[in-house]
């Protein structure tokens, strides 16, 4: 439902992103940021095509091979795994599935766990009690144990980690979501809504959900890496994503019997995972402050400033 | 001049924005002699509280920056001292006190610890400080001393924590004590109390009172001398008497101007009476506490009915049930041939079209992120069949215009207003759906005076215009007086009294009534003198 006001479209358009523009421009961290997410996108969506036949290519003479040895060719820049297999092309091809099983299960944990928080603060009936609870249940189970029987059961394939992470962090959304609203559901503006006749589904999605989704940002960025992790402990145990399929935090664990004399096998991989977390974050930062009308201002003056 | 207790000499103090330096007092130059009360009257925004934050040391810097002037207590310059030097002044000699107690006093501790700690800490035995605390409690006006302290901050009412606070603050007995705006979140009768105990501790200890107000029953109740505050600088300064007789600059005669209460009351209404509303037996309960009981009462056509009470009176409760934000226990209102309270959602959807409701707060009854071409045409986006698409933007500038507000402050968002202007967009948006009756539930009482003043007169002409009625919810008595047709008193969540705006203040016949007419303070301090002098003679007599 939106009221946006119609304006001529032929210069609305341009001057609207431009406006955006320039508040990111405004915050140098976020442009950063926003540049390193576009070149980990893109590797993502084309990296395995690339760079899958070198990435998988074993060369047991560069086995263990250190980081900035020029000699090699650029692909062994950052030095070659156990089997001698490039780590660049390694990191370049893995980011697809990292990127898939993380997004995922991060946008699935989000869109459920804040739809049940949402109906769980804002319904006064039944389901306000059962709701949370369900939220206990799962967060009363050891994590790893429930992947581990899941996944047990089920064919461990992307579907189904995916499936898993997102259920084991659902609680985090619920019940942060479902605070929020209970405070925001008594503030006045909700009040005045309800007074002019709003409906309940214009309630939540126009002045309940705007206010509180900056919140399930900042948590669903941090929970990026946390997922990240959690897929890779998965790996090690077996029943994650399998070798020769790749994924940042199978590297990482893949790295660990090395960690003593060849630091760079876990090192490089972990880099990706904390730099991707902390562009999410410093971005998510920006988009707090840019939705919001009275922090907007930040931004601007910025942009001003410097333009 | 170093006889003066406390001086105040040129200070300026301007806060760095982002958008640029603000000043917040230029030149501001005041002094306060011991057994004393100075009140700085000024509306918000004025700087009123920054010169006693400098005091205090309370402001922060760098935001803010202290340019020039100087603070000199007992002829020696606070802001020149050494933080230890200043730690030894603070609290000890110069004490403060706050609006809102609750947020000042610690909720974990019981409040007799509280007022202990500050003793022990400057140096009183245990077994001292305990008996002193009791006697401060005492003092103050809190029943059973022994017991009362034992109790934590949650457990007594707003006086009594405002009692609390300033138990704590003498409890070092300071020379001077800084009270900012002490009053205003409390009823009037509560009010009368507080400002009458601070008169005689005043008198007692001799201290210097210092007191910053906005209003000016305060300054008439207990100042001795008065300075006026506008946009940072003094305006006017002079004994409360002098400047409230014979104001010399424009902005002192606009505020006194402004003070609601002098106006001409609302004859009677006479003719054909046309019940628009009416509500009989109307309750509401929360469990076993009845927070409304048996209201009834009728509202006619393009009349306002005023209902006044103190906190907790069910005035607010009675609002809420009508509009059906909650849900009443029984009673009847009828409109249009219609029981209000017994309508199906569908049929209530379509009642809302009605009854509009403005709202104490305007900073929280809009959302923030909202522009106010949304705010206001989210009335259409609920009920589509008012007006089509189309047309919102032209009527939107059209209701902006009625309020007093233009169409380019369409695109901005209500942060960017002042408290004056959010209420007018508030308002805009309650008549965007064309209502019959407007409930305001204190709508004006989070408001400067002056701006108070100007929504009322909005409300006021919008009634004339588009012969709405208004259902209007205040504890400001004089704000009634000049607004209101019929007034209805509550106490205790319980009609005590109804009746013509003239008969309710010129012959009422409750005694709750009668109290809480005395308890409101008159702006004028020669009247405020007189009935002082009667309660005095009263009480001599009694």
């Amino acid at each position: 439902m939106t009221t946006s006001v119609p304006r001529p479209k032929a210069d609305a358009e341009p001057t609207a992103v431009r406006a955006v523009l320039s508040m990111l421009w405004a915050d140098k961290f976020a442009t950063v940021a926003v540049i390193f997410l576009a070149v980990v996108l893109f590797c993502a969506i084309f990296g395995p095509w690339l760079l899958d036949a070198v990435a998988t290519k074993q060369n047991l003479r560069g086995r263990n091979a250190p980081p900035f040895d020029f000699t090699r060719g650029w692909l062994f820049w950052l030095g070659g795994d156990a089997l001698g297999r490039p780590l660049l092309a390694r990191i370049v091809v893995a980011a697809q599935n990292t990127m898939m099983v993380a997004a995922g299960a991060v946008a699935a944990s989000m869109v459920i766990g804040s739809a049940l928080g949402l109906i769980a603060g804002y319904s006064r009936g039944r389901a306000s009690q059962i709701i949370p609870r369900l939220a206990d249940v799962i967060m009363s189970f050891p994590s790893l144990l429930l992947a581990v029987i899941v996944l047990y059961m089920l064919e461990p394939s992307v579907t189904n980690i995916i499936l898993v992470l997102a259920i084991t962090r659902i609680p985090v959304y619920l019940r942060t979501t479902r605070a929020e609203v209970l405070e925001v559901r008594e503030r006045m503006f909700v009040q005045a809504a309800r007074v002019m006749g709003a409906s309940d589904t214009r309630i939540i999605f126009r002045h309940i959900l705007p206010i509180v989704m900056p919140t399930l940002l900042t948590i669903a960025t941090l929970d990026f890496a946390f997922v990240m992790l959690a897929e890779s402990s998965l790996s090690f145990l077996g029943i994650g994503i399998q070798a020769p399929e790749i994924t940042w935090g199978l590297m990482v664990s893949q790295g660990r019997p090395y960690m003593t004399n060849a630091w760079w096998l876990s090192f490089w991989p972990g880099l990706a995972i904390v730099l991707t977390t902390l562009s999410l974050n410093l971005l998510s930062n920006w988009l707090r402050v840019a939705l919001d009308p009275t922090q907007r201002w930040r931004l601007e003056m910025g942009a001003r400033k410097n333009g | 001049m170093a006889d003066h207790l406390l001086e105040v000499r040129n200070l300026s103090v301007t806060f760095h924005t982002v958008r640029g330096p603000v000043h917040a007092v230029r030149n501001v130059s005041w002094h306060l002699d011991r057994g004393e009360v100075l009140a700085i009257l000024g509306e918000s925004g004025s700087g009123k509280s920054v010169s006693a934050a400098a005091i205090m040391d309370l402001i922060d810097c760098p935001p803010g920056e202290i340019t020039s002037g100087a603070c000199l207590f007992e002829g020696r310059d606070l802001l020149k001292m050494g933080v230890e030097e200043r730690r030894a002044i603070n609290g000890k000699r110069i004490a403060m006190i706050f609006q809102d107690p609750l947020s000042h006093l610690n909720p974990v501790y019981s409040v007799g610890w509280q007022i202990e700690e500050t003793l022990v800490i400057h140096g009183t035995p245990k077994a001292k400080a305990q008996t002193e605390t009791l006697a401060l409690l005492a003092k103050v006006g809190i029943p059973d001393p022994a017991g009362s302290a034992r109790k934590y901050p949650h457990q007594f009412s707003g006086g009594q924590r405002q009692r609390l606070m300033i138990a704590m603050a003498l409890a070092l007995r300071p020379d001077i004590l800084i009270a900012d705006e002490p009053t205003t979140a409390l009823d009037v009768t509560v009010q009368a109390q507080i400002l009458a105990l601070l008169e005689t501790l005043q008198h007692e200890t001799g201290m210097g009172l210092l007191l910053i107000t906005h209003d000016l029953g305060v300054v008439a109740e207990v100042a001795d001398r008065v300075v006026v505050m506008n946009a940072g600088e003094i305006v006017e300064q002079g004994t409360a008497a002098d400047v409230y007789a014979n104001p010399q600059h424009p902005y002192t005669k606009r505020l006194i101007g402004a003070a609601p209460g002098k106006g001409a009351m609302a004859p009677d209404r006479t003719g054909k009476v046309v019940p628009l509303l009416e509500v009989t037996g109307l309750r509401k309960s929360y469990g076993a506490f009845a927070a409304l009981q048996d209201a009834s009462f009728t509202l006619e056509e393009g009349e306002t009915v005023a209902i006044v009470g103190e906190s907790g009176s069910g005035k607010s409760t009675l609002a809420k049930c009508l509009l059906r934000l909650e849900e009443p226990t029984g009673g009847k209102a009828i409109y249009k041939g219609r029981d209000l309270l017994a309508l199906s959602p569908v049929e209530l959807y379509a009642m809302r079209r009605d009854i509009q409701m403005v709202f104490q707060d305007p900073t929280q009854s809009l959302n923030p992120r909202m522009s106010v071409y949304d705010l206001i045409s989210e009335a259409w986006v609920i009920h589509p069949d008012i007006l089509p698409k189309v047309r919102w933007r032209a009527r939107v500038a059209e209701l902006l215009d009625q309020v007093g507000l233009t169409p380019e402050h369409m695109h901005r968002y209500p942060h960017q207003f002042s408290g004056g202007q959010r209420q007018r967009i508030a308002i805009a948006r309650a008549l965007a759906l064309e209502p019959r009756i407007i409930v305001c539930d204190e709508a004006v009482s989070a408001l400067d005076v002056s701006i108070q003043a100007q929504v009322i007169d909005l409300l006021d002409g919008l009634r004339k215009r588009l012969g709405l009625s208004y259902i209007f919810i205040a504890h400001d008595l004089p704000v009634v007086r000049d607004f209101a047709d019929r007034v209805i008193v509550m106490q205790g969540g319980r009609i005590v009294e109804q009746g013509s705006v003239r008969q309710i203040f010129e012959a009422p016949r409750e005694a709750y009534t009668r109290n809480l007419l005395a308890a409101s303070l008159d702006p004028d301090p020669a009247v405020q003198a007189a009935r002082r002098k009667a309660r005095l003679t009263e009480s001599l007599t009694a």
